[in-house]
């Protein structure tokens, strides 16, 4: 089964995209901060992590430009959860070496719809 | 796959709202010009998941008016727009419109827009932005061209592609589905194996696709990767095949069109079933009210801790149970009930913890409504939230609110005064209200303290008089009378302002603090400052109980209400009126009230110095209650007589003992009334029989 890091500090976003995966067959982990996702991640491998960009403590793009360094992260697609506002945050994103974005407001067909394009 | 997207709403409400709090809280600290970032922040992030979430969820009202809040609110983030007296006023506005928004919506209710779209115009009017720009991109987008096309696509990704996480196999068969895609594969890059690094991607490939997409379909599939390869779309016209024997002639190219790997990713597309997810239907709670609790994971550790040690004393009991009974095992046996006893209570209180709140979800609400108020009475106020981690049961603290609401309103505009009187009276300016909660005992303490002008004695007793409450003779102390303002249709302001004063009196919050078991007092002094002090029981659902006997039957009194109990000195007993026994307990005199005769019950010891007298306090007024027995005393359940039979005056409720019979508790203030010691509309009895005493 795929794993993977959900991390967003909205609890209703998170059980969404935690739920619909969960039922697309994935196996996933929760994370509230990027933080703490960085701190599960470093202890177990994920398949993919999905990372909401606005956090406390550790935003998204910090999250993947850290996770982006471990050897264990080196090709592991990394997604952010953006808004269509956000378009400068894309590129951020990119440039701490996200694989790609999704964009806010998205129904769980079109996150797994996205998903496809990195993770099977 | 379809998920029901219900079953998050009330999460999104519940966090919604706390995020709205958190706003408004860090709103309310900020200071234009010296704000600092994380204060920003934290209100970006709130009014980003707000939107993010309603999106998401359909609730598109709310992520509208969330935009433009958004995107204000990013602009003094990112420094490009300066933070202004104004913003923060609109930003209040705004949280209160997506509070009514959002409780519309809970509610399942169509919310009323015309204040949100205000205040969006508002908004915009600061953006500059026009509400055009939206639908204009709309507009732009291309109708959907039903005829097959044909593009070819050349796709050569820069080394570091697998870098990025992305992976050229899965786009390839995501072409696939958009139509009948022809792929060729260029491995002229690949170096020797020597050379080779296999984190590199060496490979490129070309593409064509019959398709009845347009190009931004196409575009989109290599959206993420756009800045690390080379992509070129070109749209061919005419036949696929026509095109493929055209480009076919490059010498270094090798054919890969049926690449098993490739027709294998297209024919998992292919059948990549339809699932049918279940729809987990979900019961929307109509109610706005909060249906729901958060409990730290501690709480909930701790409980399931207490049923462990609960299973290990049952099996322990239940082992003794199956051997001979000898004296041993009655010891053991004594031994397990007095750990079942432990288990119990700690079970108990555990359970209890888990509806205690912090009491800054009451207090949290403060410091926004100081604020209000005092701009609009155009006075100076510091406010001081004290103890805001003391825990008090979820109930209580629903009900205990609005009167504390009613208290610091009436503490900003009578207690406090305006900067020219504080000025003139040689004072801070700037006026200090200070709520301060804390724990003593069983009971929760609230204090509402001003350092304003203190209540004016002189005004109070003049009004009282006016309205017949009290006679110009009666000599009333200083907290005498200061008690007066608890009278029914009691209010001090000149005129009565839209602050305070709008008819709930003062009388109401002392009845709705009663109504919990509770009780409030204010002290004050002259141009120092008055405190309002309000205790309340921890919890409506347990009360700690002292059991009397009257005749045959069994009463709880709550413990909480009793000053002593004792025998009575005969001596010291006289008669006032017809039926009146009053008794003098030092300096005191305290009515005896006959708990037989109000409860009409036969056969209970009548002679007075053969019973106990239970004194007991209520509204700083002590009567004594004439029981035969005082039992023991022990924490009991409170059932709702009202909820099971009706209600009953004298008596709060009722409760199961350990034998099985039900026993009624007594409700002080309650008998006082049902008494007739209080005559409706006067305060003080103890006054009145003692200056009638000393007069005899």
């Amino acid at each position: 089964m795929k794993r993977i890091l959900a991390v967003d500090d909205s609890a209703s976003m998170r059980q969404m995209v935690g739920f619909t995966l969960k039922k697309a067959g994935f196996d996933v982990t929760e994370a509230k901060d990027g933080s703490e996702a960085l701190n599960i991640a470093k202890q177990q491998g994920f398949d993919a992590v999905i990372s909401d960009v606005n956090m406390p403590v550790m935003d998204g793009i910090t999250l993947i430009r850290e996770l982006r360094t471990l050897p264990n992260y080196k090709f592991t697609p990394l997604l952010m959860l953006t808004t269509e506002s956000g378009m400068d945050k894309k590129v951020e994103g990119k440039a701490a070496g996200a694989t790609g974005w999704i964009v806010k407001p998205f129904n769980p067909e079109q996150l797994l719809a996205v998903l496809k394009k990195v993770i099977r | 796959m379809s998920i029901d997207l219900s079953q998050f709403f009330e999460v999104f409400f519940e966090e919604s709202f706390e995020g709205l709090d958190a706003m408004e809280a860090e709103l309310l600290n900020l200071v234009p010009g010296e704000e600092d970032l994380e204060t920003i922040n934290t209100i970006f992030r709130a009014a980003h998941s707000i939107k993010g979430g309603s999106g998401t969820f359909g609730f598109n009202s709310v992520s509208d008016f969330t935009h433009v809040l958004e995107t204000l609110l990013d602009q003094i983030r990112e420094g490009k727009r300066e933070l202004t007296a104004e913003h923060v006023n609109l930003l209040l506005k705004a949280v209160d419109c997506l509070r009514a928004l959002l409780s519309a919506l809970q509610a399942e209710q169509d919310p009323n827009l015309e204040d949100a779209i205000a205040l969006r115009i508002k908004f915009e009017e600061i953006l500059g932005v026009n509400q055009s720009g939206a639908t204009k991109v709309a507009a732009e987008k291309q109708p959907a061209q039903p005829e097959f096309n044909t593009y070819q696509i050349d796709f050569k990704p820069h080394h570091h592609l697998f870098k990025t996480g992305n992976e050229p196999l899965y786009m390839i068969s995501e072409l696939a589905e958009l139509g009948d895609l022809e792929t060729l594969a260029f491995h002229n890059e690949l170096p020797d194996i020597t050379d080779l690094s296999a984190d590199d991607c060496f490979l490129s490939w070309r593409f064509f696709l019959n398709t009845v997409k347009d190009e931004s379909a196409i575009r989109e599939i290599f959206e993420w990767v756009e800045d690390d390869a080379d992509i070129s779309i070109t749209l061919c016209g005419g036949l696929f095949a026509e095109q493929q024997q055209a480009t076919i002639e490059e010498p270094a190219v090798e054919n890969i069109e049926s690449s098993p790997e490739v027709a294998e990713v297209a024919e998992v597309v292919a059948v990549n079933p339809s699932k049918k997810a279940a729809t987990a239907k979900v019961t929307t709670p109509a109610a706005a009210e909060s249906t729901s609790i958060r409990v730290g994971i501690d709480k909930v550790d701790s409980l399931i801790n207490m049923v462990g040690e609960l299973v290990i004393t049952q099996a322990m009991l239940s082992q003794i149970g199956e051997q001979e009974i000898t004296e041993t095992t009655i010891a053991s046996l004594q031994e397990g009930l007095a750990q079942l006893a432990h288990n119990t209570r700690d079970l108990q209180e555990s359970v209890m913890r888990i509806r205690m709140l912090p009491i800054s979800f009451v207090f949290s609400r403060f410091p926004r409504l100081v604020r209000d108020i005092s701009q609009k009475l155009n006075k100076q106020v510091e406010l001081k939230l004290l103890g805001e981690q003391t825990e008090l049961d979820k109930t209580v603290m629903e009900k205990i609110s609005d009167p504390m609401v009613h208290l610091v309103r009436n503490s900003l505009d009578h207690g406090l005064e305006t900067v020219e009187q504080r000025i003139a009276a040689g004072k801070d300016p700037v006026g200090k209200v200070t709520l301060n909660a804390f724990h003593q005992g069983g009971n929760i303490v609230i204090e509402i303290m001003d350092d304003g002008q203190g209540l004016n004695t002189e005004k109070i007793k003049k009004k009282a008089i006016a309205n017949g409450l009290v006679t110009e003779a009666d000599e009333l102390d200083a907290d005498e009378i200061n008690e007066l303002i608890f009278m029914p249709g009691f209010s001090t302001a000149d005129e009565v302002s839209d602050i305070s004063g709008r008819g709930v009196g003062m009388d109401v919050v002392r009845r709705n603090i009663q109504s919990l078991n509770g009780s409030v007092e204010v002290s004050s002094a002259a141009g120092v400052g008055s405190t309002f002090t309000i205790r309340l029981p921890l919890t409506l659902a347990i009360l700690d109980g002292q059991l009397v006997r009257v005749a045959k039957h069994t009463y709880i009194i709550p413990l909480i209400s009793i000053v002593e109990s004792l025998q009575i000195d005969i001596s010291k007993v006289s008669r006032v009126g017809k039926d009146l026994d009053v008794l003098r307990l030092r300096d005191e005199y305290i009515p005896i009230l006959r708990l037989y005769t109000i409860f009409n019950h036969q056969g209970a010891i009548e002679t007075l110095d053969k019973t106990l007298l239970v004194v007991v306090e209520s509204d700083n007024q002590k009567i004594g209650l004439l029981v035969d027995d005082l039992l023991s005393q022990q924490q009991v359940v409170i059932k709702s007589l009202e909820a099971n039979y009706q209600k009953v005056d004298g008596v709060s409720g009722a409760t199961i003992l350990g034998d099985g019979r039900v026993s009624l508790i007594v409700d002080i203030s309650g008998l006082i009334k049902l008494s007739g010691l209080r005559k409706p509309g006067s305060q003080e009895l103890i006054i009145e029989s003692k200056a009638s005493l000393e007069a005899s």
